[in-house]
């Protein structure tokens, strides 16, 4: 199969993602990002981009097919509100990978920093190294799978979406508790794992989940009490 | 009659615990909740009304209503996107979601603006496939909470506006609570059905305005810099949220002002966060002045705008358009009259009813209860909202021809007066029957 260099030394970003959002299929190599911004954002077919070396913010943003490769490090929203596909980076990603990401599987090998996954809504994550502080922070739907240590506040006010940590956990955030491991849970880590092609026991990591404590304002509604019923706020919570 | 001269001290109303006080105390310390509610900021602000126009006379020629042309067009995004926005009218519809509006609320909406050639506004929680069908111009919000973000939607809309804040509460995120957080609007937004959601204040992948430019970048690119960009703040510091807009790179900044709407928000956001829409506007005419953006990147004021006069007002002051939400939600028929006994039902009457947040409209515009949205027929709001829009319009395009104006964006300060000191040193326009503009000039 034929490659299509881009080279980001000599090209535009602009007729890089241009080549790229007009491709339909094979595979892009893109040379010489240099930390450029944006760049293999918004793929939108089933193509493979390879990018040689380091990229800045939003690296295969909003990715909805395909896949894109990194081999090198990543700045902030590294694939964010990606959709599906894959985007799999060899180096680190600092703040917000993945953030608001609705599906599709997200693979860091390095570590990740602050709010990796914020506001996650169905994708999965998978972090060979540590997390930074703040991760999964309202976190709706997914899965985030981490192999090393989280930061402080993990999964504050998080919503539906797993996390499983192997390493230590520096605290967590508000609503956030452990919650037991169940056999499917195991079989996700198994296959995400798998998936991002990494080697750890599924055993050996704690889930985190919501305790759905701030699901709902709570009201204390004394006149209703008083008036001999409940409610219907309080019969909802 | 008896006279009864120990009466008026029996009733005595304190000025600082007054009814209301006396009844939000009450409330809270039943409760254990501050107030949420919907509409806009309630108590008395300095307005539009504090402002009048200075008429043609012998200095300036008017020009002869209905006869000479007045244009009221606004195009936005000609020097950045290859389709920019040209709206026909300098009045937009702000950004109002399905979830805290009804299907058919959201359907009068584009209907009434298509009408009129302007554009409509999603909102927290993404866009419908219906209300893109029904709006010819569709400016996608792309919030902090990215709720039902994806670059499909993206891609087919007409313009992008990033929300940083709103004028009913900058620095404060959307809300929506669980009466209306049924299976649609839960799936939509991922979220488990019947909770109150409290979206994020911040966005999630970017921290300042040096972010946002490259967000920006982003954006053009997903779109492959097709449309438009807007970036709407809530006026808290105009002068310079302004300015950082448009060094991000915006095509045009919304400045809303405190009295903007809103579906659900704490009551003590609404009444003391923010500052009016009158103070707002010069100060971020005088951002893009500084920068030579005037003009060039639009400038859209919202926040209680309610008549052609607030219209021509705000573009006097230096807007290029302006943009409704709670006058639109009237004039498509909330606090209708005719209601009258459903408002009673709720313990309220027309015309005060402003519980957007509850989900029990019973004009079935803030809904999701389907028999109470079926009561508003899309076509009729949409036609009403249409007329509305067209009153707007020619009563703006009344004003700029008395001004001698052949555009309605010709009208500039110097058309202007106040009547109030409060408004003269807000609006940087002489009290009338003056030269003196409080804070500005000495005399």
């Amino acid at each position: 199969m034929t490659e299509t260099i881009l080279d980001l030394s000599v090209a535009s970003l602009r007729d890089v993602n241009r080549a790229l959002h007009a491709g339909t299929s094979g595979s892009f190599r893109v040379t010489n990002p240099r930390g450029a911004h944006a760049v293999a954002a918004g793929i939108e077919s089933d193509i493979e981009v390879h990018i040689d070396g380091s990229v800045g913010y939003y690296c295969a943003g909003m990715h909805q097919r395909g896949t894109v490769r990194v081999d090198g490090n990543a700045s902030t929203g590294l694939a964010e509100n990606i959709m599906s596909g894959t985007v799999h980076i060899t180096g680190s990603a600092t703040m917000s990978a993945g953030a608001t990401g609705n599906g599709g599987l997200v693979v860091i090998e390095g570590n990740s920093g602050s709010r990796c996954g914020i506001s996650m809504k169905g994708v999965d994550i998978v972090v060979g190294g540590n997390v930074g502080h703040m991760s999964a922070f309202m976190g709706q739907a997914g899965n985030l799978v981490v192999l090393g240590d989280a930061g402080a506040d993990l999964g504050d006010s998080l919503y539906e979406a797993n996390l499983f940590v192997r390493g230590k956990v520096e605290s967590l955030g508000a609503d956030c508790i452990e919650k037991e491991m169940r056999t499917e849970h195991l079989e996700t880590i198994a296959r995400l794992l798998d998936a991002a092609g990494m080697d750890a026991d599924p055993a050996s990591f704690t889930r985190y989940g919501s305790a759905r404590k701030l699901y709902n304002f709570h009201v204390d509604d004394i006149d209703a009490e008083l008036a001999g019923s409940q409610s219907s706020r309080e019969g909802k919570v | 009659m008896t006279d009864n001269v120990d009466q008026p001290w029996n009733l005595r109303e304190s000025y600082t615990y007054d009814r209301n006080v006396i009844a939000e105390i009450r409330r809270a310390a039943n409760t254990g909740i501050y107030r949420i509610r919907g509409w806009g900021a309630k108590r008395e602000l300095p307005t539009l009304d504090d402002l009048v126009v200075l008429g043609a006379s012998m200095s300036r020629y008017p020009l002869e209503g209905y006869r000479e042309a007045c244009g009221t067009d606004v195009v936005i995004g000609a020097n950045t996107a290859e389709q920019p926005v040209h709206l026909d009218i300098p009045i937009t519809i702000a950004g109002m979601s399905f979830g805290s509006l009804s299907a058919n609320a959201k359907e009068s909406l584009g209907r009434g603006a298509n009408a009129v050639g302007t554009s409509t506004t999603t909102g927290d929680g993404g866009m419908t496939p219906e209300e893109r069908t029904h709006s010819s111009k569709l400016v996608y919000q792309y919030l902090p909470s990215r709720y039902g973000m994806n670059p499909d939607d993206l891609r087919k809309a007409d313009a992008i506006e990033v929300v940083v804040g709103q004028g009913a509460k900058p620095g404060g995120g959307g809300m929506l609570m669980g009466q209306k957080i049924n299976e649609r609007v839960a799936s939509m937004r991922t979220l488990p059905q019947g909770i109150d959601q409290r979206s994020a204040c911040r966005h999630p992948d970017w921290t300042g305005p040096d972010d946002l430019a490259i967000k920006i970048l982003e954006l053009r690119e997903i779109t492959n810099h097709r449309v438009p960009i807007y970036i709407k703040v809530g006026a808290a510091r105009p002068y310079y949220d302004t300015a950082l807009s448009v060094k991000a790179g915006a095509d045009a900044v919304v400045v809303d002002g405190m009295q903007g709407g809103t579906a659900a928000t704490q009551d003590v956001f609404i009444e003391h966060v923010g500052i009016p829409t009158i103070a707002a506007i010069p100060e971020a005419v005088r951002a893009l002045q500084d920068l030579e953006a005037h003009r060039e990147v639009k400038l859209i004021a919202a926040g209680g705008i309610r008549s052609g006069a607030d219209v021509a007002k705000a573009i006097a002051l230096g807007a290029d358009a302006v943009s409704i939400g709670t006058a639109a939600l009237i004039a498509i028929g909330d606090n209708d009259p005719a209601l009258e006994a459903e408002y009673n039902k709720l313990g309220t009457s027309a015309g005060y009813w402003e519980d957007f947040q509850a989900g029990n409209d019973p004009a079935g515009i803030t809904t999701q209860d389907p028999a109470l949205a079926s009561r508003l027929d899309p076509e009729i709001g949409g036609r009403r909202l249409a007329n509305y829009l067209r009153v707007l319009s020619v009563e703006a395009q009344t004003i700029a021809r008395a001004c001698g104006k052949s555009h309605v964006t010709n009208l500039e300060p110097e058309d202007l007066a106040a009547l109030t000191v409060e408004a003269a040193a807000m609006a940087k326009v002489p009290l009338a029957g003056t030269s003196w503009i409080p804070g500005v000039s000495s005399s």
